[in-house]
């Protein structure tokens, strides 16, 4: 019945033919969305990715103002205090960093029995320095040295491959052969040799990271600029009488800005495991001075009788690793959905 | 000044010259294009028109051989002025809409880089008020001056192409198969405000593209190429009514026409350079066959073409 009744309504106007417009065919509903609004929308729902920048921004906090929070100073050294256990106020009564620790193969709690009242969240090393606070310091040291390192590799590599990809011809020849000697010696070589001639500290480790850092991004920078030079847009650019500066700056780099950042975005991690290696085999920086290098370094001379020393320091650069990458990942797929595989 | 617009002497374009991967893109050709025609440049992929429209517009420095523009030599070195007023007098229009639009910048930007370049706009306004003019020249509305090219069709995008070409108030335009990477529908479109563009502005054409058809229908003369040489000159309709090179007959046998009856018997003559047997002091040279026909051919040939010239 209910068919019929609808049948009944329809009139002859329905029946009249729909016309399209030009003008209205040519409309565009979606709203407008820049590139970076569009990469930021894809970002977004990439949840591994948002958590990591969540954990890093704390991770960065802290290492900003973490070394300030519970009093002791990173280098101040208590022979009295040396090798306590972690005991954090709060949690001490659930069992855990309740500050007992092994003495002689027995439990005891040292905190008791050396007669300390102070509390020390991370506990202390051999001696007796927080190793709360030099932890965080340590972050902030390797953290230091890694954007430092990836912001000279990007810049030496962006200038290098773009000037040999741009210009191209006996230039390119040239600064690529050059590249290649580089490339072919050893790095560690290369920064043992650095070191060796610079006092060891960290400038000497971001000079012996950047020394032979900046060639991965140079290359990479040089293959995006020989695919979009040659692109129909930049000879439009020409064309029009745009000189070489203005095709660089308004046409070249704004199409390669993803690439540069999410290279770089894998350079910073590579960068703080680069220097906590170096540091780790003793060349690296030098004590009382803390990376998280000499820190995890310290820890696994005694992993045995007091393991959070090294606990810690390999926690906060496990998850600082983990998060680079995954934030890497996570922009390269809504920068440069191409990339993926 | 006389009314040729566009004259190519003696052009040769050879990339990697002297070396063993030396190749002849362009060997000496000359043409010339008066002022308000369209000069329809035929051939297959490979031949070098493309390398022809881009040596002209100097994208590529010539290796020989001079393009004049009004008379002066495109290819001299020039003051900064000089140059700077030639780019504004000839634009190029490009084959792959999807490539000749920065993805980074609003169309906006992408229109009004010419009269940024040239300085022809004061003041934020008047660039903006410029841009919506042209967008409504080329059948676009005022609110795409907002958006990024990824947001439009194939068609849009050439549309927004040719604006850009247009913002300088060129005289003459080359377009690099502006049409080729669309679809028939949307190929009229384009084709049809190319034309009308034509009568409006006063513009003068050089017409690039390998659909015969189409560039019957857009050009005054045409010109084909064959393996970086012109092989055959002539008005349109004479080029199609009395086709006299080789590779110009096998080029219009090749055209298919929506008419069932014709297809059935249409043969295809393959082209191959072999058959002319030129004898070595033999002159190959671009001779006149009929009034403002040339083709490329022997003395021998000539006189063959001129008795079978209707």
């Amino acid at each position: 019945m209910r068919n019929e009744n609808e049948e009944e309504k329809l009139t002859p106007e329905d029946f009249e033919r729909v016309t399209i417009d030009a003008h209205h065919s040519e409309r565009i509903e979606k709203p407008s969305l820049s590139f970076w609004q569009d990469a930021w929308l894809g970002l977004r729902k990439n949840k591994a990715a948002i958590v990591s920048m969540v954990v890093l921004l704390l991770v960065i906090l802290m290492a900003l103002i973490g070394p300030y929070l519970n009093g002791h100073a990173g280098d101040s050294q208590n022979l009295r205090h040396a090798n306590l256990p972690p005991k954090i106020p709060g949690i001490e009564a659930t069992g855990f960093f309740d500050g007992d620790g092994k003495l002689a193969g027995k439990t005891v709690n040292l905190y008791e029995m050396k007669k300390v009242d102070e509390y020390y969240w991370f506990g202390t090393d051999g001696l007796g320095r927080d190793l709360f606070t030099r932890l965080w310091e340590g972050t902030r040291v390797s953290l230091f040295i890694a954007f430092v390192a990836a912001a000279i590799d990007m810049v030496i590599g962006v200038a290098y491959g773009g000037i040999s990809g741009y210009f191209g011809g006996r230039t390119d020849d040239i600064m690529q052969r050059v590249v290649e000697i580089l490339i072919g010696i050893p790095t560690l070589i290369v920064v043992i040799l650095m070191i060796m001639i610079m006092d060891p500290g960290i400038t000497a480790i971001i000079v012996a990271i950047t020394i032979t850092g900046w060639i991965g991004m140079s290359r990479i920078v040089r293959a995006q600029t020989l695919k979009y030079k040659s692109r129909e847009f930049v000879l439009a650019s020409r064309t029009l009488g745009a000189k070489d500066g203005k095709i660089i700056t308004k046409h070249l780099l704004p199409n390669m800005l993803g690439i540069i950042i999410i290279n770089t975005m894998f350079t910073i991690p590579n960068a703080i495991f680069f220097e906590a290696f170096l540091s780790f085999i003793g060349i690296g920086l030098q004590p009382p001075a803390a990376s998280l290098g000499t820190l995890i370094n310290d820890g696994y001379k005694v992993m045995e009788n007091q393991p959070y020393v090294l606990l810690f320091p390999a926690i906060v650069i496990s998850v600082l690793m983990i998060a680079f990458n995954l934030i890497g990942d996570g922009l390269r797929d809504a920068l440069d959905p191409k990339m993926k595989d | 000044m006389s009314d040729n617009l566009i004259e190519v002497r003696n052009l040769k374009q050879y990339f990697n010259a002297g070396k063993s991967t030396e190749v002849r893109a362009i060997d000496d050709i000359s043409f010339t294009i008066k002022r308000g025609e369209t000069f329809g440049l035929v051939g297959e992929s490979g031949c070098g028109k493309s390398t022809t429209g881009r040596t002209m517009i100097r994208l590529y420095d010539a290796t020989a051989g001079q393009v004049l523009y009004n008379g002066v030599d495109v290819h001299a070195p020039k003051s900064k002025k000089e140059n700077h007023e030639l780019n504004r007098k000839m634009q190029m229009i490009f084959q792959d809409p999807y490539a000749s639009l920065n993805p980074r910048m609003k169309v906006l930007d992408i229109i009004a880089e010419g009269l940024d370049i040239h300085g022809l706009v004061k003041g934020k306004t008047d660039r903006k008020q410029r841009v919506i003019d042209l967008l409504e020249i080329v059948g676009l509305n005022r609110e795409h001056a907002e958006r990024y090219p990824h947001e439009f069709s194939g068609g849009q995008r050439q549309r927004i192409g040719i604006a850009r070409a247009l913002a300088v108030d060129p005289e003459f335009i080359i377009a690099d198969e502006p049409i080729s990477a669309l679809d028939v529908s949307i190929q009229a479109q384009v084709v049809n405000l190319l034309k009308e563009l034509q009568v409006e502005k006063g513009l003068t054409y050089l017409f690039i593209a390998h659909d015969l058809s189409m560039v019957k229908y857009i050009s005054d003369r045409i010109g084909v190429m064959y393996f970086g040489k012109l092989v055959e000159m002539a008005p349109a309709d004479e080029l199609y009514r009395n086709p006299m090179h080789a590779y110009t007959k096998s080029l219009l046998s090749a055209i298919p026409l929506p008419d069932p009856i014709y297809e059935r018997s249409r043969v295809r003559h393959p082209y191959n350079p072999k058959d002319h047997q030129y004898g070595p002091d033999e002159k190959v040279e671009f001779r006149e066959v009929a009034p403002e026909h040339f083709v490329l051919c022997s003395e021998k040939e000539l006189a063959e073409m001129q008795a079978t010239h209707v």
